[in-house]
């Protein structure tokens, strides 16, 4: 066993697990803190919805489209002045928050967007002829109602950020990516490589659980 | 009162102006059940939801106690609506809210009461559409008529004069049907409230509304006292819809006419004379001889009607015409 995981240091593996964490857990927050809105606002300026705004929603649209179709390796590098700009470093795990961010918002914001197309129209014309206002109706029952999609979107979300997570290591992100690519790419530790796999997988499998858990538990259909 | 003043609406589709109602004038009374008639697409939903301005008019006044709703802004109409209640063919609860707190929603977002205030209405509207024992359940645990109670509750939470009903039982079985129909009869008789109902079956007019509109192509083509509208149907469109809340096959009562012998006669009773015992003494004093080819005994509201097809021979026929019409009862020649 110590001769099979020879070159493991398991303090810098709980360092990085760590870091992983961090990195996933503050730019997932950001994400759902940007994307949330802005799924709204697509999903308001869209065609024959409550606040039918065609070139605003040409513009957001366009906006999420180019961060989703840059592949998130380019994003990384394209970010680094921006990042420098915004925290004063590209390193590390603070530096790889905002790529993450920029990659996982406008994800998270579609993923908003298709959920509240999914509630039910009837719905809304129900609460708009009791008198609601557009923000009641957002907030009483559109979010509400969208809830389940939404936490599922999280989910997918996070998931995404865990898998660019590691990808940030290639620009010196921190993590368990940076890991897998110094340790176990560049020096030819397989045993670091397999361990750093295993956990991103763990890592995955439980945020799945716990979103499909949540997501079943505020589902009432 | 609801005043529609060369009311019209058309849709945008494609650049194009459809009309989806023609310009209409109607007034429905305070504290009737009107009901809407009139096969799918006819602009049945489109002219109720002018009432509550969920489709704004593309032209004319729509007047409701005198007030023009088509002048409110934005903060106005919002207070206007909560004064009027909508219920739906497929209920539109929010899952995502228990039945009390569906009930509650629209008390909610009016503002207006206080916590205590709400909890109160929303027990006495679950009493009144018998779901007390509901409260806490989810919309998906319900069946169609509960659910459609759940949706009459919402609609009466904020003490609404008018209630709208689109299709509001189409999508529940014949029984269920009839106690939604019979909750709506009653909300109307104690609350005073006016009603008006779109269904495409006349048996629903027939049992709980007092004046029906019925439309065919975006016109109000024939609007009166269901009774006559029912009763004595002129428009192609409302004898379709009488024929087929009957169940008559035209082709089949043309042919059960054309065997029988001499004149045939529509007799059509309304109220007491239902029940009188008119067809023998008629016969005895005017010496014809009568055979029954179709005929119907039922309510319009709480009112009996009987509607009988009738072919003569022998006596005299006029003698027995005037016997009837004297008796208040319609008359009409067929043959
Ligand atoms: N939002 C819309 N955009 C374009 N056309 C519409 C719209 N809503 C309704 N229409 C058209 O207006 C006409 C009347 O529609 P409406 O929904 O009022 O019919 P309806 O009598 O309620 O029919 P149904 O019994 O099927 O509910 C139809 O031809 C329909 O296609
Ligand atoms: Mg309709």
């Amino acid at each position: 066993m110590e001769a099979l995981l020879s070159n493991v240091d398991w303090s810098e593996i709980g360092w990085a697990s760590w870091d992983t964490l961090v990195m996933v857990g503050m730019s997932l927050l950001f994400s759902v803190v940007i994307g949330l809105p802005t799924g709204v606002l697509l999903f308001l300026f869209g065609k024959r919805q409550l606040l039918e705004q065609p070139v605003a929603y040409a513009v957001l649209s366009f906006v999420v489209n180019v961060l989703r179709s840059v592949p998130f390796i380019i994003l990384l590098i394209v970010m680094i002045p921006f990042t420098v700009m915004l925290i004063g470093t590209s390193l590390g795990v603070a530096g790889a928050i905002p790529p993450l961010v920029a990659g996982g918002a406008p994800f998270f914001a579609r993923l908003v967007e298709t959920s509240l197309r999914e509630v039910d129209r009837g719905i809304i014309e129900a609460t708009q002829a009791m008198g609601a206002s557009v923000k009641q109706i957002i907030f009483g029952a559109l979010l509400p109602e969208a809830l389940p999609g939404i936490i599922a979107g999280i989910t997918v979300t996070a998931i995404t950020l865990v898998s660019y997570a590691a990808m940030s290591g290639v620009i010196g992100g921190g993590g368990l990516g940076d890991l897998a690519i110094r340790f176990g790419y560049q020096r030819f530790q397989t045993d670091v490589m397999v361990i750093t796999v295993a956990l991103l997988v763990i890592f995955v499998q439980v945020l799945q659980m716990v979103g499909d858990r949540l997501v079943l538990y505020f589902s009432r259909k | 009162m609801i005043v529609f003043d060369q009311v019209q609406k058309s849709y945008q589709v494609g650049g194009r102006a459809i009309p989806a109602l023609h310009p209409t004038d109607m007034t429905i009374e305070t504290g009737e059940v009107f009901g809407i008639v009139g096969h799918s697409g006819a602009g049945k939903s489109t002219l109720v939801r002018l009432i509550n301005l969920l489709e704004p008019p593309t032209g004319g006044r729509i007047l409701i106690d005198d007030e023009n709703i088509t002048d409110y802004d934005a903060a106005e109409l919002r207070a206007f609506r909560r004064k009027v209640g909508m219920i739906f063919q497929h209920f539109n609860l929010l899952s995502s809210k228990t039945v009390a707190d569906n009930i509650a929603f629209p008390m909610k977002l009016a503002g207006i009461y206080s916590k205590a205030e709400i909890r109160d209405r929303v027990n006495e509207l679950l009493a009144r559409v018998s779901l007390s024992d509901h409260a806490n359940k989810y919309p998906s645990q319900l069946s169609g008529g509960q659910k459609q109670r759940v949706g009459i509750a919402r609609a009466l939470a904020c003490r609404p004069t008018i209630l709208l009903c689109d299709e509001a039982t189409s999508a529940l079985d014949p029984q269920t049907t009839q106690s939604v129909l019979k909750l709506l009869a009653d909300i109307n008789r104690e609350l005073g409230l006016t009603i008006v109902l779109i269904t495409h079956e006349m048996d629903v007019v027939r049992r709980v509304c007092d004046r029906v509109a019925v439309m065919d192509a975006g016109k109000v083509v024939e609007m009166g006292p269901v009774s006559d509208v029912f009763l004595h149907p002129q428009h192609p469109t409302t004898r379709d819809f009488v024929f087929e809340s009957e169940s008559i096959d035209r082709d089949e009562l043309q042919a059960d006419l054309s065997k029988a012998d001499g004149r045939i006669l529509r007799l059509t009773f309304k109220g007491e004379s239902t029940y009188k015992p008119l067809l023998g003494s008629v016969a005895r004093e005017s010496g014809v001889d009568f055979s029954i080819l179709s005929g119907r005994i039922d309510h319009i509201k709480e009112t009996p009607y009987g509607q009988l097809t009738l072919s003569l021979v022998g006596g005299d026929l006029d003698i027995a015409m005037q016997a009837l019409q004297a008796a208040d009862v319609h008359v009409e020649v067929l043959r």
